[in-house]
């Protein structure tokens, strides 16, 4: 590594000293960090505010428009309205418990499953006590466009996450029993399909004791 | 390097769009142009993106040139182009929150796209604020002219729109694969196919006389 | 188990981080010339996976959890920094590897598949076994559609190929059929 010495002749730039590289790297890093730290500081409430509407207008969606709703955070064996020790809130698993008026309308509830491209992250509406859904919503997904998108893309299929029961059963076109549990795949997208039901069904499986074991009716801070 | 030398200013801004152009003749930025042109309006905004970061490092290293020791020269190059991304980040993030999720980790890798650090090595770091910044907004225009082709092929056949807009009406079967990664690497390949094939045949065209040089390129493609 | 096999090989070919995500493209056009080479590069890269993934849950672990506005500049000042660091290692400890080796590092350093490999397990949440199990399927894939590159290049060179189309132009046509290819596998996890 090194440099050919330059002729003499040459008023060559002079090599720094280790206290000026140091000097210049920890000159910008202050420069680079106040500049981040400033942009970060204007933008964080928009930012912020961004994600809450987004939040808000997808449980709006899968609970037929509820008045407002409480957030409520999920641990090892109940749900809590305080964000548990330790937890971050940006990043903690919650569910949301929308009202109309007096009444609780259900639950909201953000479900994750392996799609046939990549992730699919979506969320539903829940009434615990007809174990009905209420709605569902894909907020991430990389479905194949015309095939796989489907999911979100064709409103009778999506229209179906209204009225069916848990535990879903995917049936093929024509081939129900015309019982409350089955929905109809999509032709063309079953893979696709058959993973929105799956993430659900797992979901449920898991937070669906807490959501049944939670008391609606208790007091509000 | 003595002034009369250096090519006149406008010609500072004109080399990026079609000379030197930065995706098409020097191959560089190929993960941007590649990942995000699937529909013209993140072309747009992923060109925003490069814009706003190559002005600003290019304003900044130019006009630092002089202070920064030779050893830690890329170092600092990285670290302000690293802020300029973080900045660019956090601004699409409040501003247009859709664009932002489409384009996901991609804003993040323009930090590692050689169109940046490489006109910051090869031309900020040499030459005076104002051709700095004529070269960052020539390059810039042909990177964003590349994407919008690019955008506007892939939108317009995979998906039948552009910039949303329906163009080949509601009877046209979409071309899916052009909005999928394949559609990609095809329309980029044949986008450098015809790229050098008109630059050959410019070429011959100067070198033989028009009558023979023509017809012959023409048979050969 | 399931959902780190999951993990692995959606990283190595479901999606591919080179020919579905388009990350590695520079190692990928660059040194994809010959078989040797390649399988050469795609070990190194896998190597620089695993060292980004065990820095970046260390960074997002103890150090980034203040500031995660900090990350972007963070990642690739860390990442930079172990591998000139590793990289000097190897050279006193083992010069045959280095040889072998070495002479990726440094290029591999801006690559994009390292940093895109930092962001994507961040945004995913990944932990630090889940985050390892990523590195070494992506760095995999990284190297599957190197080496299948590299293969078809050599034999290309037997071709008759017209004068204009000598160029990357045609490389990025063969990569899209190979992309094409790789799409087939998509499906392979899903529920059944």
């Amino acid at each position: 590594m090194t440099a050919p010495a330059p002729p003499a002749d040459v008023p060559a730039r002079p090599s720094a000293s280790a206290q000026r590289l140091i000097a210049t790297l920890g000159g910008f890093g202050a420069l680079a960090g106040l500049l981040i730290v400033s942009v970060f500081v204007v933008t964080q409430p928009t930012i912020r505010a961004n994600k809450a509407a987004a939040l808000a207008a997808a449980i709006s969606e899968v609970l037929a428009a509820p008045d407002r709703y409480d957030t409520l955070y999920v641990t090892a064996d109940a749900l809590t309205r305080e964000l548990p020790s330790g937890a971050n809130a940006e990043t903690a698993e919650a569910v949301y418990l929308g009202w109309r008026g007096e009444a609780p309308v259900g639950f909201a509830v953000v479900a994750n499953g392996s799609g046939f491209q990549d992730n699919i992250r979506l969320i539903f509406g829940y009434d615990v006590s007809s174990a009905q859904l209420l709605g569902m919503l894909v907020l991430e997904s990389k479905e194949t466009p015309g095939l796989g998108d489907k999911i979100y893309k064709d409103a009778e299929f999506v229209a179906q996450f209204s009225q069916v029961h848990a535990p879903l059963v995917g049936v093929k076109e024509g081939q129900g029993n015309g019982l409350p549990t089955e929905l109809v795949m999509i032709t063309g997208a079953t893979i696709s399909s058959r993973a929105v039901i799956k993430a659900i069904n797992a979901t449920l499986e898991r937070v669906g004791p807490l959501l049944a074991a939670y008391d609606v009716q208790e007091p509000r801070p | 390097m003595s002034p009369a030398k250096k090519p006149p200013p406008s010609q500072e801004l004109i080399k990026g769009i079609w000379r030197e152009n930065p995706v098409l003749v020097q191959l560089l930025g190929l993960c941007p142009a590649l990942a995000v042109t699937n529909s013209v309006a993140n072309s747009l905004a992923m060109s925003g993106a490069v814009l706003f970061v190559l002005l600003g490092s290019s304003l900044l290293v130019s006009s630092i040139k002089r202070i920064v020791p030779t050893d830690v020269r890329i170092s600092t190059y990285i670290l302000i182009i690293a802020t300029f991304v973080t900045i660019a980040d956090m601004i699409l993030e409040a501003s247009v929150p859709a664009v932002h999720k489409e384009l996901g980790a991609f804003v993040a890798l323009i930090v590692v796209n050689c169109i940046i650090l490489g006109r910051q090595e090869a031309f900020a770091s040499k030459n005076s604020v104002g051709r700095s910044l004529l070269d960052a907004v020539g390059m810039s225009i042909g990177f964003t002219l590349t994407m919008v082709l690019m955008g506007t092929v892939r939108e317009v056949l995979g998906n039948g729109t552009f910039l949303g807009y329906s163009v080949l009406g509601p009877n046209y079967e979409p071309w899916v694969i052009m909005i999928l990664p394949p559609g990609g690497f095809l329309t980029l390949g044949v986008i450098l196919l015809v790229f050098s094939w008109v630059k050959r045949r410019s070429a011959a065209r100067d070198k033989v006389a028009s009558s023979i040089g023509g017809p012959a390129v023409q048979e050969a493609a | 188990m399931g959902d780190l096999v999951w993990i692995l090989v959606s990283a190595a070919v479901v999606n591919n981080f080179t020919l579905a995500l388009f990350l590695g493209l520079c190692p990928f056009l660059g040194v994809s010339g010959k078989v040797e080479t390649a399988v050469r590069m795609g070990i190194a890269n896998i190597f620089v996976m695993v060292l980004t993934a065990l820095a970046v849950w260390v960074l997002n672990t103890f150090v980034l959890t203040a500031a995660p506005f900090l990350r972007i500049i963070a990642f690739i000042i860390v990442i930079a920094s172990l591998v000139q660091i590793v990289e000097m290692a190897i050279k006193k400890l083992s010069p045959a590897l280095f040889r072998a080796l070495g002479i990726f590092l440094p290029l591999i350093t801006t690559n994009c598949a390292i940093l895109g490999l930092a962001i994507f397990s961040t945004n995913r949440g990944y932990g630090l076994v889940e985050g390892l199990f990523f590195a070494v399927g992506a760095g995999i894939g990284l190297t599957i559609a190197l080496v299948l590159m590299a293969s078809i290049r050599e034999n290309l060179e037997l071709a008759d190929v017209p004068d204009f189309a000598q160029n990357m132009g045609l490389v990025l046509i063969l990569a899209g059929a190979l992309s094409l290819a790789f799409m087939g596998f998509a499906g392979l996890f899903s529920a059944a």
